[in-house]
Formats: C-alpha cells, sequence, structure tokens
C-alpha cells in the first residue's frame, strides 16, 4: 500500500487543519514534537520521506482520542499503522521496550513447529475438551514471568476469567498451542508476521470447532474483531469478558467483597482497545455498579474522554509516557478511590510500573491498587480467587 | 545422511569462563567446535533478548557462563544474572524448549577441563534432542 492510498483509506484529504487532534492528544501535550496534525499534513503535501523517517511516528499510542473529535472522522489511527508498515519496509522501527524481548517472544511464537507449554496455570479451572466457548488466554502466560518484579499477575486475570465463566454455567475451551494474537506486530508495522499468527491461529480455532470466543484482554478482542475478519477468515463469535458479563449479572450471585473489606470506592480506566475503539464503556460499569458494598466514582476524564496508560504496543516507552501515566494516577487518586479498575492486563502492568519506577525517589503520591475487573468480579463471586 | 550438529551459543564472561575457554585452547584440550563463544564483559550483563535473539535466529542450545559468586570482578554480576535466568528460564520453558536447550554455569579461569566438559555434555543431549523447534525458516 502506498501513501496515497493509505490517504484514500483513512480520509486524510477530509484534513481541515483544525488541530483538534494535537489539542486533545496525551502525547502532544508533553512532547511538543508530535503532533498528530502535522503528520497528516505531511501526507497531503506528499513530504513521504520525511513522515516515514520521523522518529516520532512510532510516538502515537493509537488510543483514538484524536478521531474521536476529529470533525472530519480522519482515522488517524489506522494512518499510523499503516504508514508504520510503510516506514518498517524501509528500514525504521520504534524504540522496542523491555530491551525487545516481547517483539523476539512474539516472533518466536509465530514459527509453526513450536509446541508451547502456556497452561500450567490452570490448575483448579474446570475447562473442557470440546465446547462452544473458547477462551483465547493471550500473552499472560509469557507476562507471568517477564513481569514478576512489578508485581503484576497477568496468569490471576487468565484464572479469575475462567472461574467467572464456570460460575455462568460455561466450561470453555482453551488452546495448549494458542499464539499471540498479533496485535502489537500490526500496530508497529510488521504486517507479515502477524498474518502468519493469524492465520495459525484461525486454523486452530476452526478444528477447535468452537462458535464464541471470550477474550479478557481488550487488545485481543480488537484484533480478532476488526483486524483479522481483514486477512482470515473466522466463522465465530468474538466477545469480551465484560460484555458477557453485563448481559448475564441476574444469573450471578454476587457479594461484599470477604477479603478486601476496605475497598469501598473504586475508580475505573477505559481502556482505549475496548473504549474508544471498540465502544464498550457501560458494560464494565454496570459490573462495578451491581457489586454490594463498591461505590464508582468516575474520574475527570473518563468514558470516551478517557486518558490512555501512557504506551502502546510496547513501543517508545520514555519520559513522556511516565508522565501521562503519573497524571493519570494523580487523577485516579484524586477521586478518593482506593482502587483503580481497569480491563487490560497492559494498563495494570503501565501503571504499576510508573508506581515502582516514581515510588523510591519521590515518595508514594501516585501509589495505589491496580486491579483487573475480572479479579474484582471473582473476588465477589466468594470462594478463593486468585490474585 | 551427515549427523545433525548442533550450534550452541555461549556468552562467556570476560574474567572467568572467557579466560577458561582460551586456557583450554593452549593446553590443548579437546572440547567439540559445535559452540560459538559470544565474549562478555560480565554474566550480570547479558540480557534475555541476547539469549532470545541466539534462538530466533536458529541457535539449538544457548550457553550463559561466568564467575562464580566470590569472584565476580564486578561485585554482584552473578546474582544480576542468577536473577535474569530464572526468569528467562520460565520463559523459555513456555516456549517449549527442553531445559537442556539453555544452561546456566559458572565457571572460573582455573576450571578450563569443567568447561571442555560442560560443551561436551551438552553436545551430546542437544545431539539426542534434534535441532531446535525454533529454527523453522532460518538457515544456519
Amino acid at each position: 500500500m502506498n501513501l496515497e492510498d493509505i490517504i484514500k483509506e483513512t480520509k486524510t484529504y477530509y484534513c481541515l487543519e483544525c488541530g483538534k487532534c494535537t489539542a486533545v492528544c496525551p502525547v502532544s501535550r508533553h512532547n511538543s514534537n508530535f503532533s498528530p496534525r502535522l503528520m497528516l499534513e505531511r501526507a497531503l503535501m506528499n513530504f513521504e520521506d520525511e513522515l516515514i523517517h520521523d522518529r516520532e511516528l512510532f510516538s502515537c499510542l493509537t488510543c483514538y482520542a484524536c478521531s474521536h473529535l476529529c470533525p472530519s472522522d480522519v482515522d488517524y489511527p489506522v494512518f499510523t499503522q499503516k504508514v508504520r508498515n510503510l516506514a518498517s519496509s524501509q528500514g525504521e522501527h520504534g524504540d522496542c521496550t523491555h530491551s525487545g524481548i516481547l517483539f523476539s517472544l512474539m516472533n518466536l511464537i509465530s514459527r509453526s513447529d513450536i509446541k508451547q507449554k502456556r497452561l500450567d496455570w490452570l490448575d483448579g479451572c474446570r475447562t473442557s475438551q470440546r465446547s462452544e466457548v473458547l477462551y483465547f488466554v493471550g500473552c499472560a502466560p509469557y507476562f507471568e514471568p517477564v513481569f514478576q518484579d512489578i508485581e503484576v499477575s497477568p496468569v490471576s486475570i487468565a484464572r479469575n476469567s475462567i472461574k467467572i465463566l464456570n460460575a455462568l454455567g460455561i466450561e470453555p475451551m482453551v488452546l495448549p498451542n494458542e499464539r499471540c494474537c498479533g496485535h502489537d506486530l500490526l500496530w508497529t508495522g510488521d504486517v507479515e508476521t502477524f498474518k502468519k499468527l493469524a492465520q495459525l491461529n484461525a486454523q486452530m480455532i476452526k478444528e477447535s470447532g468452537a462458535k464464541k470466543i471470550v477474550f479478557s484482554c481488550p487488545e485481543g478482542y480488537r484484533t480478532f474483531k476488526i483486524d483479522y475478519p481483514q486477512y482470515v477468515e473466522l466463522d465465530c463469535e468474538p466477545v469480551h469478558i465484560t460484555e458477557l458479563l453485563a448481559q448475564n449479572l441476574s444469573t450471578l450471585s454476587l457479594k461484599a467483597k470477604r477479603s478486601n473489606p476496605e475497598v469501598k470506592r473504586v475508580t475505573y480506566q477505559d481502556p482505549c482497545r475496548l473504549g474508544r475503539h471498540l465502544g464498550i464503556y457501560e458494560p464494565p460499569r454496570e459490573i462495578i455498579k451491581a457489586i454490594p458494598g463498591i461505590k464508582l466514582i468516575e474520574m475527570e476524564h473518563s468514558g470516551d474522554e478517557s486518558i490512555c496508560c501512557g504506551t502502546s504496543a510496547w513501543t517508545n516507552c520514555g519520559s513522556y509516557s511516565k508522565k501521562i501515566r503519573e497524571e493519570r494516577l494523580l487523577e485516579a487518586k484524586a477521586t478518593g478511590a482506593e482502587v483503580l479498575v481497569t480491563a487490560c492486563p497492559k494498563c495494570q502492568i503501565h501503571f504499576k510500573c510508573a508506581m515502582v519506577d516514581k515510588g523510591a525517589e519521590k515518595g508514594t503520591d501516585i501509589e495505589m491498587k491496580v486491579m483487573d475487573i475480572v479479579t474484582l468480579v471473582a473476588d465477589a463471586l466468594g470462594g478463593k480467587s486468585s490474585e | 545422511m551427515a549427523e545433525f550438529e548442533p550450534k550452541i551459543i555461549a556468552f562467556c564472561c570476560n574474567w572467568c569462563t572467557y579466560a577458561a575457554a582460551d586456557i583450554a585452547g593452549t593446553s590443548r584440550i579437546h572440547y567439540p567446535a559445535n559452540v560459538r563463544i559470544v565474549r562478555v564483559m560480565c554474566s550480570g550483563m547479558v540480557d534475555p533478548i541476547y539469549v532470545l535473539k541466539a534462538f530466533e535466529m536458529g541457535a539449538d542450545g544457548v550457553l550463559v557462563a561466568g564467575c562464580h559468586e566470590i569472584d565476580c570482578h564486578y561485585l554482584n554480576g552473578p546474582v544480576k544474572c542468577d536473577a535474569m535466568f530464572e526468569k528467562l528460564r520460565r520463559v523459555v520453558n513456555t516456549l517449549g524448549l527442553e531445559d537442556e536447550r539453555l544452561k546456566r554455569e559458572m565457571i572460573s579461569t582455573s576450571e578450563s577441563p569443567i568447561f571442555a566438559r560442560v560443551i561436551e555434555e551438552m553436545v551430546e543431549q542437544l545431539k539426542k534432542l534434534g535441532p531446535s523447534p525454533l529454527r523453522e525458516g532460518v538457515k544456519v
């Protein structure tokens, strides 16, 4: 795809140069070198080289704050995605965080011969070999060791998700050799490897006979719902666990939390993929409100105005990302809530990372408990939840 | 068909294991030629990405070797290396690689026979296991 096609597809030529995108962009607020409007302008003036070799090309969080406000409906995140693909074909790439191990893992997972051992956390969860419902675990088994230092446990999110599905009377399948969904590769321009992963996943899901795929990760959900249909044939319906829960709230008996009696007020962070990408704002809120003894207090920016957690696709995390996180955490603390609830494992990782990074030297003004909504619900179900 | 010859990448610390490999050479101790040594200043500087990259590029096994804890030129390199290695081991296990493909050893300068033995053992184990499943599409 050349630049002209990208401009057509994302309706860039409708740009009015109003600059709302740059005004609302969380990155531009801290990093004056980055401006979505300027990027679009370069594309329209045909300064292709400048656009592709701009080191800020990989700074965009693709959080959709810009397109959400755009009066001309220009799809800036997809524009970024496609231009990054052009750039990567010319050898450009973003600065990988965590020294690039996560991208290396994605590449390794795309090799067809591997037989992963990714399900040893399943003990105590009821799953079945054959079911209409498939639970897509995602990267949790890999994140678990990588992020153990910052005390985030993505595997517990997966375990609690299955626990909730069990409580809803569903015994889901899980794929023993499930591949990475490829979200981060797609958004950093590596479409080739993304396609390979998509094909491997689609094949496995077809063989499993699943009709519905449940996600606890918004990125996987977005990828299956919006991106996969453009590359592979997928004959089943993806659904996020919060949607499924909100539809079936009446069948669950949620009790006040016993393990954590001090949790009374919580606030909710909309993950960009779940919120602005897919428009799911209400189901998580309905779920939180349905738990007895817990009050939901909204942050200053919430719902479609919500601010991103500061990094996307493990790329270009730097001082600006940290600032975005600190601001967001201060906003969350200002609500007086004890817990910041989110629905994305990566939001949790990023916020925790900001706390660990800042905590020691500058005090504890951004210290706050961060929890996945799945864990909050599993806790309210009684029994043993895994934290 | 010729016998499968595994490729091993060994990250060796400059002060101990690299010197041990050097002395093994000058002392004419024989060990298999399957190993490619990468000299690093300290085992504590080996990042998980080095090892994953080696597997990505077609290595059948990776050895991370450095000083014993009390010998470290930089005080606590081996401790750092151990912490890194524990994480890495779990990641590599999840990928489905056998434990034998990733090894952590402490070999001091005077232990060149041990270095030769470690390589010999590793080559033997890898020959039994066959090529790494991650090798696909990589020309080794």
